[in-house]
């Protein structure tokens, strides 16, 4: 094939590209952000089975088992495959009297991968045994990220944790961009007085300053609440003070839209407005909204994990990555088990990776921008 | 109105200037204050005159995509019927946009990025009742051999065409269902000088095969002339001269007119001149001056023109001219 | 014979793009005399903005001046210096720049900024090259500088200018504006200014005002001018010198007499006849160059204008001609004049 039939098929396969390829094509140059998709999958495959991921059950606790360090995981033994983690050595401080654990690697604890482990059901549904990773003897427990100060596993806490926290997220997203996008809308494509209204309440709401309002809105929720009760009020709330951003963004599009001249020729083609609306202006902002959301995410997530660190978010038995920071407050605890901060790790990571994520489909949202 | 397919009269729009946080209304831009003249069915009418004379907006009214404030726009519907665009109810224009449609300046802006040619050709025939795809396509690809380009382009998306080619697809479009009336806004001003060729080639042997009527809007005179049988002259939102584009060029009526034409660079080193250049600039629509608008820039003004309107009229037959001394000298 | 004061040689400036090498001029070549009004016409992406930015090594990220030399023959002396080989941000660069040449940019909006008043603008660059306005080397006092604007401000025909001077870019029309823009490239007195496109945003009866003020300056300052333009009447009217370019390269240069009356270059030639006039025969087909601009990164191999030249032969696929002189003054590069390819 000569080079100029080359450049000719590489230019008809752009010709045919439709807006969704293209921006697929421009975000794929951004590694960074393609690496982080990639975290970002992981991570939502862990809210989906967080069970799956544990090693055990995240609400088992043992008094005699609290504080024990990382046991990293080991692939080769003796130079062949046979996955490990070293076991774990106590011994009481005479001074304390606390128990106080080391690893040793010498003494070996084999581990399975896709092994058999305790019970759960996929999706509440199928029951299975099936696990990331077990100890090879099932009377055993492994602490791959450490135990709490009650000897909880951190490992199978964070797995959960990842789920509460990142579901939050979504879904305060998600209900952002609902009330975002249907009253931006209206208020860009109406306006007038509606939109002035609109105008107004989001001007309000953007200048009370939010901790206080999240503090007295979480303080208001009755304390008899169930867990789940109060995840679903604290995403509402978040929500609620998350979807102004989004709606003067909508606005805003919406408005400049309205006097683009390929809107102009549909309604003179005889387009009804509901038509010009979802056929004509909504396709092209979409990707904008996709990339605005994705930048909205991290925020909710570090907003419900401060919340639930000062301990009015989200609260105990329910896990999240702020109830597990809660754990990590005392600081003669982080002096004894600094492990115990790993949880503000992983949050710094998944809301770096939502920020990378978000920038380069922000970047990639107007293929047609040059 | 007699033979005619549209006649515009005394058409006037003006848009609220508000201040404030109640938007309240402090005075009105008189974008379109004044606009008379008659379209003969497959004559082109060429409107010109300086940025912000209100040509975009006379021709957004007669297109009904905004509406007049005052006047009347008559056209004759292909039944017969003699509708009046300026006050029918949006939900009566239906069947008009079928019969008017509009072809744009930007070729960038004017296709919908995110639809193939199929679907942004397609989507007037669509709207208007043609609900089978393969009878649309069948549409598209004679539609689109009309204007020059390939049938196989329909299923690529705009952002493979140059400029001139969008400018066709948008022509395309346009035609899509058979109008007679076809209001065209600076339709070659964003295109290269030899693109600009082709385009205008293209719309004079459409107009040719189809028995168009075409509004042809623009502030370029020479391109005007070129395609235009009549010429009409806006200043401040109102029409000053109308005449036969031979008859305006021999000899313009109004003084405006004539400092456009001495205005435009003649494409000839040998025929250079400097004087006779227009000062001053164009007042706001908001305040226009008293008596005739172009007095503070004319070089005829007397104090006639100072406290006392000119009215548009006839000074030969065909040649309307809105100045007090139209047909006394020449300007 | 006088030196060339400005003499620009095989210059080529690269795009590097993700989806490809852009070669947005591609061997120019150009000399343009002290006092001399250089009009340089060409369409759309053919380089004439990127030359110009080359030439005051403006040129942004990520294009780069890949060959060529631009020769410039200081204030003080007979001696000339290569601009491309002198770093971009270096002191003498800056000196030149806006000191003897300045630039019209293609967007008046865009050149000054909206948070000061022109005027200030204005009086900050005067400040900036005191020197040219006063002897001994004395600073400029402020009032000083306010004073030559509103005297600068009188000169390019702006009324009131005690008042314009105190407003801001956004408060004055599209004509004002570009009158502004020509005061603040004059302010420090150049020996040669550059205005890209400086009338094509504007109306006919304001470009007439604008092309009568820059003659005039022309002809009282003895500025050297380059005036870039794809409006072939405004080049007419304009210059005296033409250069006609396409897809980054000189298709023919000459004096504006012999560019309109005898073209050389078929492209030249069917760039010409393929305007409308004021003078010709109206509502007939005009004769049309066929086919489109190419894409940028599909840059035709051999003479650029190929695809759509009429006369093209086979050699013209397969090397590129030079630019040859092929008459007293004039210059073009097309093998119907010459055979002198350039080297591969
Ligand atoms: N939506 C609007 N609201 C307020 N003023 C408007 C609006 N649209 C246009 N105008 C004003 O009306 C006048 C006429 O504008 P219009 O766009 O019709 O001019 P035009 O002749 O088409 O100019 P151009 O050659 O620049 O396209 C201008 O002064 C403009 O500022
Ligand atoms: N910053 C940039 N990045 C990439 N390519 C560029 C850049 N600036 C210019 N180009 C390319 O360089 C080529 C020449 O551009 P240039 O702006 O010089 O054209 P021009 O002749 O001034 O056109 P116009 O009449 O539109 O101003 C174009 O093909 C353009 O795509
Ligand atoms: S009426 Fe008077 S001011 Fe108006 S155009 Fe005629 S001569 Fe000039
Ligand atoms: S070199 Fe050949 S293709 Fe190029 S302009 Fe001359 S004849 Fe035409
Ligand atoms: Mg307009
Ligand atoms: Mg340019």
């Amino acid at each position: 094939m000569t080079a100029v039939a080359a450049g000719q098929e590489a230019e008809d396969r752009v010709a045919v590209a439709s807006n969704w390829r293209l921006v697929w094509w421009r975000f794929r140059r951004h590694h960074l952000a393609m690496a982080s998709a990639g975290l970002l999958i992981l991570l939502y495959l862990v809210v989906l089975f967080p069970s799956f991921f544990s090693t055990q059950d995240p609400e088992r606790t043992d008094a005699r088992q609290a504080f024990i360090p990382v046991q990293s995981i080991h692939l080769l033994a003796d130079g062949a495959l046979s996955p490990w983690v070293p076991a774990i050595v106590g011994k009481r401080n005479p001074t304390t009297l606390r128990m106080e654990w080391t690893t040793d690697p010498k003494k070996r604890v084999p581990i399975r991968f896709f092994g058999a482990g305790p019970e759960w059901k996929l999706f509440g549904l199928v029951r299975t045994k099936l696990h990331l990773v077990v100890p090879a003897d099932p009377t055993q427990r492994i602490f791959l990220l450490g135990s709490d100060r009650l000897g909880r596993d951190q490992w199978s806490r964070i797995m959960h944790g990842t789920q509460t926290s990142m579901t939050v997220g979504l879904v305060a997203v998600a209900l952002s961009v609902i009330l975002g996008v249907v009253l931006g809308g209206i208020s860009g494509y109406v306006g007038g007085k509606t939109d002035q209204v609109i105008q107004r309440i989001i001007e309000l709401l953007q200048s009370v300053p939010t901790i206080p309002i999240w503090l007295a809105l979480s303080a208001a929720l009755p304390r008899d609440w169930t867990p789940i009760q109060v995840f679903f009020a604290i995403t509402v709330i978040l929500s609620l003070v998350g979807w102004t951003t989004l709606g003067r963004e909508v606005r805003g599009r919406f408005l400049a839209l309205r006097e683009e001249d390929f809107v102009l020729a549909a309604r003179l083609a005889g387009c009804s407005r509901m038509r010009i609306i979802l056929r004509h202006m909504v396709p092209t902002f979409v990707s904008h909204i996709i990339a605005t959301s994705s930048l909205a995410i991290p925020v909710m997530i570090i907003n419900e994990t401060s919340l639930s660190f000062l301990g009015l978010g989200i609260r105990p038995p329910a896990i999240s990555w702020g109830v597990l920071l809660q754990e990590a407050q005392n600081i003669q605890t982080l002096a004894l088990a600094p492990w115990l901060l790993i949880p503000g790790l992983v949050v710094i990571v998944s809301v770096l990776a939502f920020n990378l994520v978000g920038d380069g489909l922000r970047d990639a949202a107007d293929p047609y921008s040059h | 109105m007699t033979d005619s397919l549209l006649e515009v009269r005394g058409l006037q729009k003006f848009f609220p200037i508000t201040r404030g946080f109640f938007q309240s209304v402090v005075g009105h831009v008189r974008a379109v204050d004044g606009v008379d003249f008659t379209l003969k069915e497959g004559e082109t009418l060429g409107l010109v005159g300086e940025s912000g004379c209100g040509k975009t907006t006379a021709s957004r009214c007669i297109l009904r995509a905004i509406d007049p404030t005052g006047g009347q726009i008559l056209y004759r519907m292909r039944s017969g019927k003699v509708v009046d665009l300026a006050t029918l109810p949006q939900g009566e224009l239906l069947p008009l946009r079928a019969e008017i449609q509009m072809i744009f300046q930007d070729p960038f802006g004017s296709l919908n990025p995110r639809m193939t040619l199929l679907d942004n050709v397609g989507e007037p025939l669509l709207v208007n009742g043609m609900k089978n795809r393969r009878e649309r396509a069948d549409r598209v690809a004679e539609l689109l051999r009309l204007v020059g380009l390939r049938p196989e382009f329909m299923h690529r998306f705009p952002h493979a065409f140059s400029g001139g080619q969008r400018q066709r697809i948008g022509i395309a479009r346009a035609l899509a269902t058979n109008p007679r009336l076809v209001v065209a806004d600076e339709p070659v001003s964003a295109l290269d000088v030899s693109i600009q060729a082709q385009v205008l080639n293209l719309l004079l042997e459409l107009q040719q095969r189809l028995k168009l009527t075409f509004l042809f809007v623009a502030h370029d005179l020479s391109v005007v002339r070129h395609i235009s049988d009549r010429i009409a002259v806006m200043y401040v939102g109102q029409l000053v001269e109308l005449a036969p584009t031979a008859e305006i060029f021999r000899q313009p009526q109004h003084p405006y007119t004539a400092a456009l034409m001495r205005a435009v660079p003649i494409a000839d080193p040998r025929v250079r001149k400097d004087d006779g250049i227009l000062g001053g600039e164009v007042p706001s629509p908001a305040a226009p001056p008293s008596g005739c608008y172009f007095h503070p820039r004319c070089r005829h003004a007397t104090a006639r023109c100072r406290a006392e309107a000119p009215e548009l009229r006839e000074v030969a037959p065909g040649h309307f001219s809105r100045c007090h001394f139209a047909g006394e000298m020449t300007f | 014979m006088t030196e060339p004061l400005l003499s620009v040689r095989d210059l080529r400036v690269s795009f590097q793009m993700d989806e490809g090498l852009v070669r947005a001029v591609d061997g120019t070549s150009f000399d343009i005399m002290p006092g001399q009004v250089l009009g340089v016409v060409g369409e759309s992406g053919c380089g004439k903005s990127v030359t110009m930015r080359a030439i005051l090594q403006l040129v942004e990220k990520p294009g780069r001046i890949t060959d060529g030399t631009i020769c410039f023959r200081r204030r003080n002396g007979a001696d000339t210096v290569d601009l491309a080989r002198l770093p971009p941000r270096g002191a003498e660069m800056r000196d030149i720049r806006g000191a003897e040449i300045a630039l019209i940019p293609q967007e008046p909006m865009a050149a000054f900024s909206p948070v000061h008043t022109v005027g200030d603008q204005i009086a900050e660059a005067i400040l900036l090259h005191g020197h040219r306005w006063k002897e001994g080397g004395r600073k400029l006092r402020r009032a000083e500088a306010r004073d030559i604007t509103v005297g600068l401000f009188r000169d390019v025909g702006i009324s009131m200018p005690e008042q314009r001077i105190d407003a801001y870019s956004w408060q004055l029309s599209g004509g004002l504006r570009q009158r502004a823009m020509i005061a603040m490239a004059l302010s420090c007195k150049p020996r040669l200014l550059i205005a890209d496109e400086p009338t094509t945003a504007i109306d006919v009866t304001t470009q007439a005002q604008v092309l009568a003020l820059l003659r005039d300056l022309q002809a009282r300052y003895d500025t050297a001018i380059i005036f870039i333009t794809h409006d072939l009447g405004v080049i007419a009217q304009m210059a005296s010198y033409v250069v006609v370019m396409y897809l980054g390269r000189v298709m023919e240069e000459g004096p504006v007499d012999e560019i309109f009356h005898a073209p050389k270059h078929p492209y030249t030639k069917a760039l010409l006849r393929s305007i409308p006039s004021l003078y010709g025969e109206t509502r007939v087909a005009l004769p049309v160059i066929a086919g489109a601009l190419p894409h940028p990164f599909n840059r035709p191999p051999g003479c650029p204008f190929h695809p759509r030249c009429p006369d093209a032969m086979a050699r013209c696929s397969a090397a590129v001609p030079s630019l040859q002189p092929v008459a007293a003054n004039q210059l073009a590069s097309c093998f119907l004049h010459h055979d002198v390819a350039e080297p591969a």
